[in-house]
């Protein structure tokens, strides 16, 4: 450690204004805050501080969405070996979902953090950490099957419009993973929905080489959903034909994008992101109790013309993105509603959307990422009108 | 002819007063008709004409409209205008006019058309009127062609209709970006201009 710190004194003038490298001083002091806790403290006023940085909050998250990372690994080794009709132990399919998935994170990681970097040497700020929790999303919402040079000017695409021309971390009015998604779904629809993406039935490199069995077929559940032919009841299938259930879908083995799958993945990081306060319950609470109350409404009125109004209303919840959306996505603390009566509006909004766009826009599939957009877009005017109520509350309180 | 306030009728709204980027007048029809490059072209054409032409128009007529009615006057000599337009480009391009459809008519709508009339023809001569017509519909026109060249060529590949992206691309994995076909991204588009021309015209920056 001494031996570090003496290195970067060493080298600190450098990048000093006046020194050689004075141009890439954001780089340095990202590296010298990321090795070491800066021991510099604010010199005028009392402050009182918390430990809990933004650099521990966007950690907490990473670390919550570990149980779903994962688990998207193995389930992504799992699924590509039911195609392929081929045995394997756990270990060989979440090999293969790492090495399927790797590519991905890194490509997610490297454009966005590259263009932050960029954008923080130009403006000559520091670099903010932002980036880190939307460059684990990305990989785990966007289908395995996307080609990667999609996914690059995706996230570049994302990062630069719908975060750096607002103003860089915490200012962006919509959520850059789900926006990275939504270019994707416009852009390449081909690869964002239909049988093609959500699983890998090619091998890499050598490993899980074969050729799918007959009867494969790769569409997600909602999208067997979304091409039902009609009928009363619904004979939802995995990649190969064989009927699931909702206990398949709760426990993730099912096909999807990588992080969505597993119901129990998501809880616990649910449980992670709420037991150390860093995600509001309010939000969460109130998507899932949206959701459920829309999908109930939903369920009492079963049309074959909308397929998805015959799952039952706790297996909407289970099946595609929602749970994701609601855990992940709808509790982005900068994206959301401040207000406490706000964040209740919007999550129960969003919940209610989600199911609406789902089950009767058969357009889209899913609908957890536009109502989350759409929300993300709303939020401001919801914490508006909260507030704006409150003062007129106390005002004709004070004239009694 | 051209004098130094002409020239500046003309030229200004090519670029430091330029109608879509400075004032944002005219989005509607650069969202709408610049998916591929030839129908903004004739777009462009037929506001230059008609901008052109109302100006001219208005202008001769000026000292003889009462004020009180001087917008039912200005719309109608515009939408008699647009739809000789029309039933010209009806006559002598079909296939275009139909893919503008209704643009050609809405041109009537256009903020830059109503707003030319009443803060230049009325109040200068026939001469400058039409400079300024001709000026400010460039101006439109350019951006919208710099807006549909870029989305043409990234949401179909082809520029003018003629394939510029090499078969090679699309047999190693490129595919044409179908974002680039709906109107947001003619939005970002233009934003991606204006920010580009207000980085180079530093005074057009706002100051907060």
């Amino acid at each position: 450690m001494k031996a570090l710190r003496k290195y970067m004194d060493k080298i600190k003038p450098a990048f000093m204004p006046g020194g050689r490298l004075a141009k890439l001083q954001s780089v340095f002091d990202g590296m010298e805050t990321f090795l070491f806790t800066p021991n510099t403290t604010s010199h005028s006023g009392t402050h009182i501080h918390d430990g809990n940085d933004l650099k521990r909050t966007m950690i907490t998250v990473v670390v919550a969405l570990m149980p779903c990372l994962l688990f998207a690994m193995y389930n992504i080794g799992y699924q590509h070996y039911l195609a392929i009709g081929q045995q394997a132990s756990w270990l060989e399919m979440f090999w293969f979902g790492l090495i399927a998935m790797l590519p991905c994170i890194v490509v997610s990681y490297a454009v966005g953090l590259g263009i932050e970097f960029i954008g923080a040497q130009i403006h000559h700020k520091e670099i903010q950490e932002g980036f880190l929790v939307s460059g684990i999303l990305i990989p785990l919402i966007v289908p395995i099957g996307t080609p990667l040079w999609m996914v690059a000017v995706a996230t570049a695409f994302a990062v630069i419009f719908a975060k750096e021309v607002f103003g860089g971390t915490g200012m962006n009015i919509f959520n850059v993973a789900l926006i990275t998604r939504a270019f994707l779904f416009f852009a390449y629809p081909s690869h964002m929905s239909g049988d093609k993406p959500f699983v890998m039935t090619d091998g890499i490199l050598g490993i899980g080489e074969g050729t799918v069995v007959n009867s494969y077929t790769g569409a997600t559940p909602l999208g067997q959903i979304a091409t039902h032919a009609g009928g009363e009841t619904l004979a939802l299938t995995d990649v190969v034909g064989n009927p699931i259930t909702t206990y398949d879908a709760f426990m993730g083995w099912i096909a999807g994008s990588p992080g969505e799958t597993s119901m129990v993945a998501i809880l616990i990081g649910a449980v992670i992101l709420l037991g150390t306060g860093i995600a509001s319950w309010r939000i969460m609470c109130s998507v899932f109790a949206g959701g459920l109350a829309m999908a109930c409404l939903v369920h009492a009125f079963p049309s074959p013309t909308y397929a998805a109004s015959l799952l039952a209303p706790f297996a909407q919840l289970c099946y595609g993105g929602f749970a994701f959306a609601a855990v992940f996505m709808a509790t982005d603390p900068v994206t959301g509603a401040r207000t406490h009566i706000g964040q209740y509006i919007y999550g129960f909004l969003i919940g209610v959307i989600a199911i609406l766009i789902r089950v009767y826009n058969s357009g889209y599939p899913e609908g957890a990422m536009l109502a989350v957009l759409l929300m993300n877009a709303f939020a401001p005017l919801i914490d508006h009108c909260v507030v704006s109520f409150n003062i007129k509350r106390r005002l004709a309180r004070a004239k009694q | 002819m051209l004098s130094k306030k002409n020239k500046e009728a003309l030229f200004n709204p090519l670029s430091k007063d330029n109608p879509v980027l400075v004032q944002i007048l005219g989005i509607c029809s650069t969202l709408a008709v610049t998916v591929k490059l030839e129908p903004a072209i004739v777009m462009g054409i037929s506001v230059i004409a008609v901008l052109a032409f109302s100006n001219v128009i208005i202008s001769l007529i000026r000292n003889t409209i009462p004020s009180t009615i001087r917008i039912i006057v200005q719309l109608v000599v515009v939408a008699a205008l647009v739809i000789i337009v029309q039933q010209f480009l009806v006559a002598f391009n079909y296939e275009v006019s139909k893919q503008l459809s209704v643009f050609i008519g809405l041109i009537i709508t256009n903020c830059i058309l109503m707003g030319r009339l009443e803060a230049f023809a009325l109040t200068n001569k026939p001469w400058p009127s039409f400079l300024d017509g001709i000026g400010n519909g460039l101006g439109y026109t350019i951006i919208l062609v710099v807006v549909a060249f870029f989305r043409e060529l990234l949401g179909s590949g082809t520029v003018l209709g003629f394939k510029v992206i090499p078969q090679w691309c699309y047999d190693h994995g490129y595919e044409d970006n179908g974002l680039m076909i709906l109107p947001p991204m003619a939005l970002i588009t233009v934003a991606c201009i204006v920010w580009f021309h207000r980085a180079r015209n530093t005074e057009l920056q706002e100051t907060n």
